[in-house]
């Protein structure tokens, strides 16, 4: 035996494969979340290594805000058709048109909404576990999140109330109604993420890399702009090359300025980078420091 | 060849540690400042708690905010569950689990115990050993944690006194022998201004150790891993019966102790059945050996009937699966145990109905005296008899930490409600 060290990432990702085969094996109707962006995009790769030469024993499923980038939702379709895996999507508009979500314009950020089309999805499949790409390193309610996490009938979360979570052995015990989300990536940060991307030699969208794209300048950030986002008067747009560390609503989710072109300049930024995923790319994360936290309770993923 | 055929049993990717201490003894204070001095704070995490503590109507940053997360502790100032901190070195990443000191928060310490590697129980230089810090160290010896650090915080606040370190470390070490603990650091430093975490500082020249990130960057866990007692709890059989994988049967789960070749004689526990193995799969190709804690497919030469919750051992290795065994338990929930009801056992892969058949006696942590008791409540801990529905491959837990422990489920709840560590069989009841 040579001495290639069992690395970090080694780690992380048999962990995560455990995780996802304890899901498989103890839930009785689990569904992986997939959005494209490169944190299920991770989840997919570790679902292959779990499951092939089977087929995955549970569909993706997408909750579409209908405010995604266009590349993104491409990309989704176009890897779900290459896994061969049943792709489920569930979109905002159908709960708009039922009047379960009551926008006060077309344009704001759908974000806080996703909830609503994820519940219903939840009670029309009857799913008892979703498969989530959400990390810990992410925000500070989600460090005492555990990689099993309940969610009573009302999508709620208690953080007070939580299941001691020991050892590697996990209670994926639930009574009708209650739902699991699950975290297999609960501990791999940002950088780990783009490191198993690089290792793994991931497809990711376009939109991850460095890009040409007309922003506005605003106190919280470059602001892209689309159908959603019109310069107001006195504002300029300009051309500058950026690119997305998140991928997520169209109305509030900001570039930075990079000239990252590959994986690896992604890392390298990554490694030197100063602010957090979520501060440098999420408006509505910005407002309180703990403002995750009240959403979370209403069953945002 | 796979990236993973070169991998060797040299883990020195990833450390799992945690912190103890008392309320107020520097945990918090620690962490943001290991978190700080290797520059794994993001600007924004700073900007954030500056603001916060100066609206607390303080000076400077207080590093302890990083880790004091949800709103509701905020407010009452005190950490009161597990909380996660990731970073990273060159040379490893590290997992922290911030567990609190409070008194009735028995149950977080062992939680975040349960996967450390190593565990830093930090000691007040002007207090010295309290019965907290006794009870700290017996909780990381009943959960086995490999490495133990002890940090002699505050340092400044004793004139950075070596005679005072000293003192500290023979009363613990006194402490230490009875609890069978080994491989204990004593490091002396000042987590607010920074002496001997990253940086060894200007006033701790008598000292000639290595600094906390020093030897959190050093230290081997290779062992931490049982490597000699092939275990393979089997999560989920593979078959899916195409055309080209008919009589496809893959038995997929993680190694969780020693190791695997191809040819090697297996046996199934708890049938006793026997086969070799034909093939070690992963999604990059097949492997000759495979170790724990590696993810894999194993196939064998005959067609047995494998299901999930049966575990896979060396035919040369064979364990006994039992229907009693003696287990330390330390009882989680709110609801006390009852003598009389059923729960359910998760160990590995298998989960069986169980009884609590007799209390052998608990432990007060503080004084450790064992004292007879007739139930259990929230953070107790005792010697309990045990019998199952079902037969369990029961191994002593300090031999091996991945099979040895389990949890108790309350099926009425279904709560978690206590954690186990399987005690040596030679008294089972
Ligand atoms: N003088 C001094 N104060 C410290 C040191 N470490 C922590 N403190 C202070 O002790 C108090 C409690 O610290 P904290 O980290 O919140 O303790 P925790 O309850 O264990 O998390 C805070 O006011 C810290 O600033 C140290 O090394 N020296
Ligand atoms: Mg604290």
């Amino acid at each position: 035996m040579s001495n290639h060290p069992f690395s970090h990432l080694d780690a992380l990702e048999s962990e995560a494969i455990h995780i996802m085969r304890e899901v498989a094996a103890e839930c009785a109707n689990p569904v992986l979340l997939f959005s494209g962006g490169k944190d299920s995009i991770v989840l997919l790769r570790l679902a292959e290594k779990a499951f092939r030469p089977g087929r995955f024993p549970f569909p993706l499923m997408h909750i579409d805000t209908e405010h995604n980038f266009p590349e993104v939702i491409a990309f989704r379709d176009h890897r779900a058709k290459e896994l061969g895996e049943r792709l489920i999507v569930r979109s905002m508009e159908d709960s708009i048109k039922k009047g379960r979500v009551v926008l006060r314009s077309e344009t704001q950020s759908r974000n806080a909404f996703q909830s609503v089309t994820l519940l219903d999805a939840i009670a029309e499949f009857k799913f008892d576990a979703c498969i989530g790409g959400a990390r810990r390193d992410e925000e500070k309610a989600r460090a005492k999140e555990r990689i099993f996490s309940f969610r009573d009938e009302f999508g709620q979360w208690d953080p007070k109330n939580q299941r001691p979570e020991l050892w590697d052995i996990y209670n994926t015990r639930t009574h009708p109604g209650e739902n699991i989300r699950v975290f297999p990536i609960s501990n791999w940060t940002e950088l780990d993420v783009w490191e198993y991307i690089a290792r793994e030699k991931l497809e990711v969208p376009e939109i991850y890399f460095a890009h040409s794209r007309e922003v506005i300048r605003r106190a919280a950030g470059l602001l892209p702009v689309s159908h959603l986002v019109q310069p107001q008067a006195g504002e300029k747009t300009e051309h500058i090359t950026v690119r997305f560390r998140t991928v997520g609503d169209m109305s509030c989710t900001c570039p930075v300025e990079s000239a990252a072109a590959t994986v690896e300049a992604i890392i390298a930024e990554t490694a030197m980078t100063r602010i957090t995923e979520r501060g440098a790319t999420r408006m509505d994360d910005q407002t309180s420091e703990a403002s995750m936290e009240p959403r979370k309770k209403e069953g945002y993923f | 060849m796979s990236a993973i055929e070169k991998i060797s049993l040299d883990q020195t990717g990833l450390l799992r540690f945690i912190t103890a201490g008392s309320v107020d003894d520097g945990k918090s204070t620690l962490i943001g400042r290991l978190l700080h001095d290797s520059k794994s704070i993001f600007e924004d995490q700073l900007t954030s708690i500056t603001n916060t503590t100066r609206k607390r109507g303080a000076e400077g940053v207080d590093l302890s905010l990083l880790t004091d997360g949800l709103q509701a502790e905020r407010e009452q100032g005190i950490t009161i569950d597990v909380a996660y901190r990731y970073f990273a070195t060159p040379k490893r990443k590290f997992i922290i689990a911030d567990t609190p000191g409070h008194e009735q928060y028995t149950r977080n310490m062992v939680t975040g115990a349960s996967t450390a590697n190593l565990a830093i129980i930090l000691i007040d230089a002007r207090k010295g050993v309290l019965t907290q810090s006794r009870r700290h160290a017996y909780l990381a010896s009943l959960v086995g944690i490999p490495h133990l650090v002890v940090a002699v915080n505050k340092m400044d606040l004793v004139d950075y006194s070596q005679a005072v370190f000293d003192k500290i470390c023979s009363d613990f070490g006194a402490f230490a022998e009875k609890l069978n603990l080994r491989n204990i650091v004593y490091i002396p430093m000042s987590a607010l201004n920074g002496d001997m975490v990253v940086e060894r500082g200007e006033h701790l020249d008598w000292y000639q150790g290595s600094t906390l990130m020093d030897l959190l960057e050093t230290v081997s866990i290779e062992d931490d891993i049982n490597r000699e007692d092939f275990r393979f709890p089997v999560q989920w059989v593979c078959r899916p019966q195409t055309k080209e994988l008919h009589d496809f049967r893959g038995y997929m789960g993680r190694i969780e102790s020693g190791s695997v070749r191809t040819g090697d004689a297996v046996t199934v526990l708890p049938s006793g059945l026997s086969s070799r193995i034909k093939e070690i799969l992963v999604y990059e190709g097949p492997l000759a050996e495979a170790f724990a804690p590696q993810s894999v497919t194993l196939t064998i030469e005959d067609h047995l009937d494998i299901s999930r919750g049966d575990m896979l051992v060396k035919t040369s290795d064979t364990p006994q699966a039992t229907k009693a065994f003696d287990a330390m338990l330390c009882w989680l929930s709110e609801q006390p145990l009852d003598l009389n009801r059923k729960y359910l056992i998760k160990q590995t892969t298998r989960v069986v109905k169980a009884v609590i058949s007799r209390i052998d006696y608990r432990i007060d942590v503080n004084s450790m005296a064992q004292e007879a008791v007739n139930m259990l409540k929230m953070n107790d801990i005792a010697r309990v008899g045990l019998k199952v529905q079902q037969p369990l491959v029961c191994d002593d837990y300090a031999r091996n930490r991945a099979t040895g422990c389990f949890i108790v489920i309350d099926e009425s709840s279904n709560n978690t409600v206590a954690a186990g560590m399987i005690l040596p069989s030679d008294r089972a009841a």
